[in-house]
């Protein structure tokens, strides 16, 4: 096959996968939270709540699009793509299985982490455009949240990749199948909390969505967003949320692989097994959403530099010594 | 006044530009009137610099309804609709006030059985209310499962509401006198006369067993939330002699340490004949001000829970005669409504209505602090401090 052809086809896969799992998502949220507050409605609704996401999603593609007079125009409708490219770029080094994935790149984690910051621009750039104030605050917020939460998130990878000596993110499956054991039981527990919560502020969910804030500031940066536009940014948000729980479990919850299975068939349990834990770690993220508040900017500024960026440094520190000893 | 500089004049001009930071201008926000937390039309006009607030200005009248004037036109029994509407979270509890400072012009003595279907109901708006509040003070802090929980549990109360007077949200059941029967009971003329619905007992029992479990609810999943004490311990602390010098009244005041509820110091209700506590708080924080509001639940069902129990016999009706004039006279009644202290000054020229009605309402009272308590605050604790206010913009602009 060329390469071009097989470039088509993986792309075509991704964005095909990319909505279909962030439609998966949003039916899990919305059938939790409602699970969790005793709503009826999303239980019932709709052939038991199960067309709701694709209801939503038409919804938006009806909508107008709204846009403000005294928007920065190009800025403001382009927002939206650096977002959800983004998100969707990450998909590139999520391995599905040993083959089974869109390029198995020798740096993936440094990828990983260098692309996930595209995003930040996005919601600056969607925040300072849209000529409103609550806007702005919300894109600054997100701004200073992203860049504080970057760090612990790299961090606590770093771990991950220290006793795994790889970046590769088959790599670092292939060593913890070695090694017998997932990385979070196996030394890089606190790694895998730190990397979590840094995760849920890099999604501005709650307990950490001061920048959408929408009791504080309307909407945030995504304020004078609406129809399409609107859409995107809400889809980018759930394909983040698969994104970031399937590299979580690809790092410390040994991905595609559970023991005792044949490692032959891999390709055929790899991307079950892989969505499986991915929407374990996702419905623990929704738990939480649903459950807390929200911090306050400067206790969520406070978290990160004084508790989890030191907790991330120690936990590398322990590890190399660890990988020194051993 | 400008002035040229003159470099000469200004020989610390080098050194003061090293340490002079970048001064920029505060920019004014306005947050409302459309806000999702600005409990309906509030407006506030705040200058920001970043998240800091460094001054607030609240803008109210945006509902104004003119309740005030609109009572001058209406007679003594038709007022009550219109006080039903004042605050909408407790319309039971605004009807009473006004109901008792006519019946103190006209010197009549209301029946036991009545004033206590009058302190049931009352105390069933107090806990309706602040059902709301424990919903809508986590939900603008950001937990948004709260609200659900206390909805459903405060839908039981309404119930219970509705099934005695007919009404969720206005119930407009107070006579001059009295209470109103239950819906084809026959003429009020009758000694004994059904007010209360079948099986009221039975489902003010069960009704009020489930708010003393949604309390419990509250307390694990709102007040021991970390992050929630994180939000509200040390914010927005009013102290008990600020809050004594603005009129600051209710579970606000309480909040701050002061022991003052009308329901202990004045005697329009017969709350004497039960046994309950007034929860105080010590610090006046946001987190207090949750605290208070809720422990008043348990004590709300405490007494409703008494009062079924020894409820009265008896008419429900004094006497009163058929067209109410109320004599020339005025008076002040105020009652500890769920959100303070709620008067009315009713000036009565003798007529068929009042001549003059002057309302004191508590959430108008309690939002006059805003301006202080917000100077300096971030923006998210702004929310916060206003969500612990627990305001309802009808109850602001009558």
């Amino acid at each position: 096959m060329s390469f071009s052809s097989e470039l088509l086809i993986k792309v075509l896969v991704v964005l095909a996968t990319a909505p279909v799992m962030a439609l998966g998502l949003t039916l899990l949220e919305v059938k939790g939270s409602a699970w969790m507050q005793r709503r009826p409605g999303p239980l019932h609704v709709g052939l038991r709540g199960f067309i709701f996401p694709l209801a939503t999603a038409a919804k938006y593609f009806q909508k107008e699009t709204i846009i403000p007079k005294d928007v920065d125009e190009p800025v403001f409708k382009w927002a939206p793509a650096w977002v959800i490219a983004a998100v969707v770029g990450l998909f590139t080094i999520i391995p599905l299985s040993p083959t089974l994935i869109v390029r198995d790149l020798e740096l993936g984690v440094f990828f990983l982490l260098a692309i996930s910051s595209i995003s930040t621009i996005g919601v600056l750039t969607a925040g300072w455009s849209s000529a409103n104030k609550f806007s702005l605050m919300g894109g600054l917020r997100a701004a200073g949240q992203l860049i504080a939460y970057e760090l612990p998130l790299i961090l606590s990878v770093v771990g991950v990749v220290i006793q795994a000596e790889t970046m590769s993110t088959v790599g670092i499956v292939e060593k913890q199948i070695e090694f017998g054991f997932p990385f979070v039981i196996a030394g890089q527990g606190i790694a895998f909390i730190i990397f979590m919560i840094a995760a849920t502020a890099e999604m501005m969910r709650t307990p950490f969505d001061m920048p959408i804030g929408e009791s504080e500031l309307t909407m945030g940066f995504m304020t004078e967003y609406s129809g399409i536009r609107f859409l995107i940014f809400y889809i980018s948000e759930y394909i983040n949320l698969f994104v970031m729980c399937a590299i979580a479990s690809t790092l410390f919850l040994g991905g595609y692989h559970i023991p005792l299975l044949p490692t032959e068939w891999v390709n055929f349990y790899g991307p079950l097994v892989l969505i499986g834990k991915t929407f374990t770690l996702a419905f623990l993220l929704i738990a939480i959403r649903w459950s807390f508040p929200r911090f306050r900017e400067d206790q969520l500024q406070t978290l990160a530099w004084k508790v989890l960026i030191p907790l991330s440094l120690l936990n590398i520190m322990v590890t190399a010594i660890m990988k020194v000893v051993f | 006044m400008s002035q040229t500089m003159d470099p000469n004049n200004m020989p610390f001009l080098s050194e003061a530009s090293v340490s002079v930071e970048i001064e920029t201008e505060d920019m004014t926000l306005n947050i409302g009137p459309q806000h999702p937390s600005t409990h309906g039309v509030l407006r506030l006009v705040a200058k920001v610099n970043g998240e800091k607030i460094s001054s607030v200005e609240p803008v109210l009248g945006y509902m104004h309804r003119g309740y005030e004037k609109l009572a001058e036109v209406r007679t003594y029994p038709q007022v009550t609709t219109l006080v039903n509407r004042i605050d909408w979270v407790s319309g039971f509890a605004n009807e009473i006030p006004f109901i008792a400072g006519a019946e103190k012009l006209m010197e009549i003595e209301v029946p036991e059985r009545a004033q206590y279907i009058r302190l049931i109901l009352t105390e069933m708006a107090r806990i309706s209310s602040h059902f709301v509040f424990n919903g809508a003070f986590p939900l603008e802090i950001g937990a948004l499962t709260p609200i659900f929980l206390a909805m459903e549990d405060r839908e039981r109360v309404l119930d219970l509401l509705e099934s005695v007077t007919g009404g969720r949200f206005h119930p407009n059941f107070n006579r001059i006198g009295g209470v109103k029967p239950v819906a084809g009971a026959g003429p009020t003329t009758k000694k004994d006369i059904q007010d209360l619905p079948a099986g009221f007992y039975h489902d003010t029992k069960v009704a009020m067993e489930k708010v003393l479990k949604a309390v419990d609810t509250f307390e694990d999943l709102i007040g021991g939330n970390e992050v929630f004490q994180a939000r509200t311990k040390k914010v927005g602390i009013l102290t008990k002699e600020v809050a004594e010098e603005y009129g600051v009244s209710g579970p606000i005041l309480r909040a701050s340490g002061v022991e003052f509820d009308l329901r202990k110091q004045s005697d329009y209700l017969p709350y004497d004949k039960f046994d309950f506590e007034i929860p105080i708080g010590e610090n006046g924080d946001c987190f207090d001000r949750w605290s208070v509001r809720t422990s008043e639940m348990r004590e709300s069902a405490k007494i409703i829970l008494q009062a079924i129990e020894d409820m009265p016999s008896g008419p429900i009706q004094a006497k009163v005669p058929k067209v109410i004039k109320v004599p020339k006279g005025q008076t002040y009644v105020r009652a500890e409504n769920p959100k303070g202290e709620m008067g009315y000054y009713i000036i009565s020229e003798g007529g068929l209505g009042p001549y003059r009605l002057k309302i004191r309402t508590a959430s108008f009272s309690n939002i006059s602090i805003l301006p202080i308590m917000l100077e300096g605050a971030l923006l998210p604790d702004l929310i916060a401090i206003m969500g612990s206010l627990d305001f309802v913009l009808g109850d602001v602009d009558r």
